[in-house]
């Protein structure tokens, strides 16, 4: 199991990689998706995982949502929106894809000067940085509205690992509620997004720039 | 009773949505408002018991908080006053949203669990957003934006914080299921490990210190305030980023517990301090008088940062202060919307003459600057005056001098701006002189009266309040 569990977060970080490089924004949500379903399997994997009605229920709803549900909002939204592919990023895809690269050999590092990585476990700690700096760099680099959302959602399922690296078990209620939370999220900005493009004629964020001192 | 706080508002938002006109609309705010309000204060006689295993608890500090929401939402509804038979204000989904946004400040306040904190925090930012958007304008949809994306990315980073918390509890208190439960980090508070605590700490406030809007992560605040509707504003300023504040202040509990204050109150302080000064650069000649009150909400949030980090009576102080702050930005916000409606503009080159064109907004608009100024007799000179002594007991005068010399700065650039737009003739292009609606003035008035019986005195039960608040800051269990 634990090494079907390091398959799944080396591709974690392969998918990260693959969002940072794409232009085209329905590949880049159903990576997102993809990168849903596999965090949302990863505790199942993890050595210590109980088999019961809970854990399992839990599982499913994660999935359902992470992997489902989330790009499947998505993509709605891109569909109404006639967008299809990222403009001129204020970072390219191949220097994207390199500085991730660069970020994830940093976080493999980081991980392992905090005072509780155990050495021999799964690597759950410098995927999940690993993941929330990929998350980050698409939020700060793109253009278009669905990006940073894609972006905001990678980040999350970045500390979601990390949580797990952590061992922070949340009791069940909590952890739907912030699913939940994410759910809504995505729905808010996906209604958000429908506003810009309409305003705007594009759903580019960069030209929101109305509002200065 | 804990859980009958939130469901109601949440209860009525829901009915909000299917509710068929304006005045049913209106009366479903105003109900839930008046029935929030006499459960709160059904509380202060008596403390309700914690619900589901301690989840959900009411202790002096949320109390105080959850006590401006109530009152400061009672009076923003009394604002937005009884529609008119064709009335379609308040919109469906702008009275649903304000009462979800009043579920989940009131559910913030409640919460002893850390993670369910977080997810109430984050569930306000959901409930918000599409309240400033009310306006449907490019301007508000921008404000939007930033605002969700911001405040979404900086909660994330909280969660990391609380994830941190768990891990730093798991070394000694292991053998508890739930060690996110703010009373069991308290009492293990001895065991947790302090390397991971100091790190948790400061997730937690770069995370919902960007909600709170203290510089430099401030940057969607004075947009939002600017764009939203004028009652939202004073909703955000006045209720909204205290919750956010509340969430700082968990994680100060459990960091001061643990016998590491004083790193924590180095961050505080350089935090508390870089907002009042960024707030005093950009109040000098800032042209929109929204973003003005946006930028002393930064300026505030500092000062609270500041008292809190000093600690002893400083602590009194930042309680009190919330209070005081609370009733002034909410003040200065309602009015600013009367000045708004009348003028047709925020900028404050073409306000003029506010005293002889709307006598009654134009003197809650001194009052309200002279207030928030920090000018005696009302409450926030009592209670930065309190910051101030606390500072000089500890024998900190740096600070002190840069506290007095950065509010000095605040003040002379807020003085010019507000009296120029106070006093002068009304300009040709100035509305004529007309009866203002009562409602819009009775509610700033109210607050007006209520800062100045604050700057005269603190009524025993308001400073019991505030001295057990101030207690649970400085490591009480």
């Amino acid at each position: 199991m634990v090494a079907l569990l390091e398959i799944v977060l080396a591709a974690v970080v392969l998918v990260n990689l693959a969002m940072l490089g794409t232009s085209r924004l329905k590949s880049c949500i159903r990576f997102v998706g993809v990168q849903g379903v596999l965090i949302g399997m990863a505790p199942a994997l993890a050595p210590g995982w109980s088999y019961g009605l809970r854990p399992v229920a839990m599982l499913a709803i994660a999935l359902l949502i992470k992997g489902f549900v989330m790009p499947w909002l998505l993509l709605r939204a891109i569909r109404e929106a006639h967008v299809r592919r990222e403009i001129e990023p204020f970072l390219g895809y191949t220097a994207s894809v390199l500085l991730g690269a660069v970020l994830t050999a940093a976080a493999f590092g980081f991980a392992a000067r905090l005072p509780v990585a155990a050495p021999a476990g799964p690597p759950f700690l410098p995927v999940g940085v690993a993941t929330l700096l990929a998350g980050t760099l698409l939020m700060v680099t793109r253009k278009k509205a669905v990006t940073q959302v894609i972006g905001y959602l990678v980040m999350e399922n970045g500390i979601f690992l990390f949580g797990q690296g952590l061992g922070a078990e949340l009791p069940a209620p909590v952890e739907i509620g912030i699913l939940l939370d994410l759910l809504v999220a995505v729905f808010v900005m996906g209604i958000a997004m429908f506003h810009i493009n309409r305003e705007f004629d594009s759903m580019a964020v960069h030209q929101l720039t109305e509002l200065r001192d | 009773m804990l859980l009958a706080l939130i469901l109601i508002p949440s209860l009525a938002g829901a009915l909000a949505l299917l509710a068929p006109s304006a005045r049913v609309r209106w009366l479903l705010l105003a109900g839930t408002a008046a029935a929030q309000a006499a459960l709160v204060a059904a509380m202060a006689v008596r403390t309700p018991a914690p619900a589901f295993g301690g989840w959900l608890a009411l202790d002096s500090l949320g109390f105080l908080f959850l006590a401006i929401v109530s009152l400061l939402f009672l009076l923003v509804v009394l604002y937005l006053g009884w529609p008119g038979a064709r009335d379609s204000r308040p919109e469906r989904t702008f009275a649903a949203c304000l009462l979800w946004l009043l579920a989940s400040m009131t559910l913030v306040t409640v919460s002893q669990h850390l993670a369910l904190l977080w997810a109430a925090i984050e569930t306000t930012t959901l409930a918000s957003a599409p309240l400033i958007y009310h306006h449907q304008s490019r301007r508000s949809l921008e404000a939007m934006w930033k605002y969700l994306l911001i405040c979404s990315v900086g909660i994330a980073l909280a969660l990391m914080g609380t994830f941190l918390l768990a891990l730093s509890a798991s070394g000694g208190a292991a053998d508890h299921a739930d060690p996110l439960l703010l009373s069991r980090l308290l009492a293990a508070a001895g065991a947790l490990d302090p390397d991971v605590l100091r790190a948790a700490f400061i997730f937690l406030l770069v995370g919902y210190g960007t909600k709170m809007g203290l510089a430099p992560l401030h940057t969607w605040l004075p947009d939002t305030y600017s764009e939203a509707p004028s009652p939202v504003s004073a909703l955000f300023s006045g209720a909204l980023i205290n919750c956010a504040f509340l969430g700082v202040l968990r994680g100060w509990q459990v960091v001061a517990a643990a016998g590491l204050a004083p790193f924590a109150a180095r961050w505080l302080l350089v935090f508390g301090l870089v907002s009042i000064a960024l707030a005093g650069a950009l109040i000098l000649g800032q042209r929109d008088y929204k973003r003005m009150l946006a930028y002393s909400s930064v300026e505030h949030m500092g000062i609270l940062s500041v008292g809190v980090a000093l600690g002893g009576v400083g602590q009194f102080g930042a309680m009190l202060h919330a209070v005081n702050h609370s009733l002034a930005k909410g003040l200065l916000f309602l009015t600013a919307g009367n000045l708004l409606m009348a003028y047709g503009t925020k900028s404050t080159r073409d306000v003029r003459g506010v005293l002889r064109a709307l006598p009654a907004s134009g003197t809650l608009w001194v009052v309200g600057f002279l207030a928030i100024a920090g000018m005696p007799p009302f409450g926030l000179f009592l209670s930065e005056l309190t910051i101030l002594k606390s500072a000089l007991d500890a024998g900190r005068f740096g600070i002190a001098a840069t506290f007095l010399a950065l509010l000095a700065l605040v003040f002379a650039g807020m003085s010019a701006i507000v009296l120029r737009m106070a006093q002068g003739e009304p300009a040709d292009a100035a509305p004529p002189v007309r009866r203002e609606r009562w409602q819009t003035v009775l509610s700033p008035a109210l607050l007006a009266l209520g800062l100045l019986v604050l700057g005269l005195y603190v009524p025993p039960g308001l400073g019991r309040l505030l001295e057990n608040a101030a207690a649970l800051l400085g490591g009480a269990p």
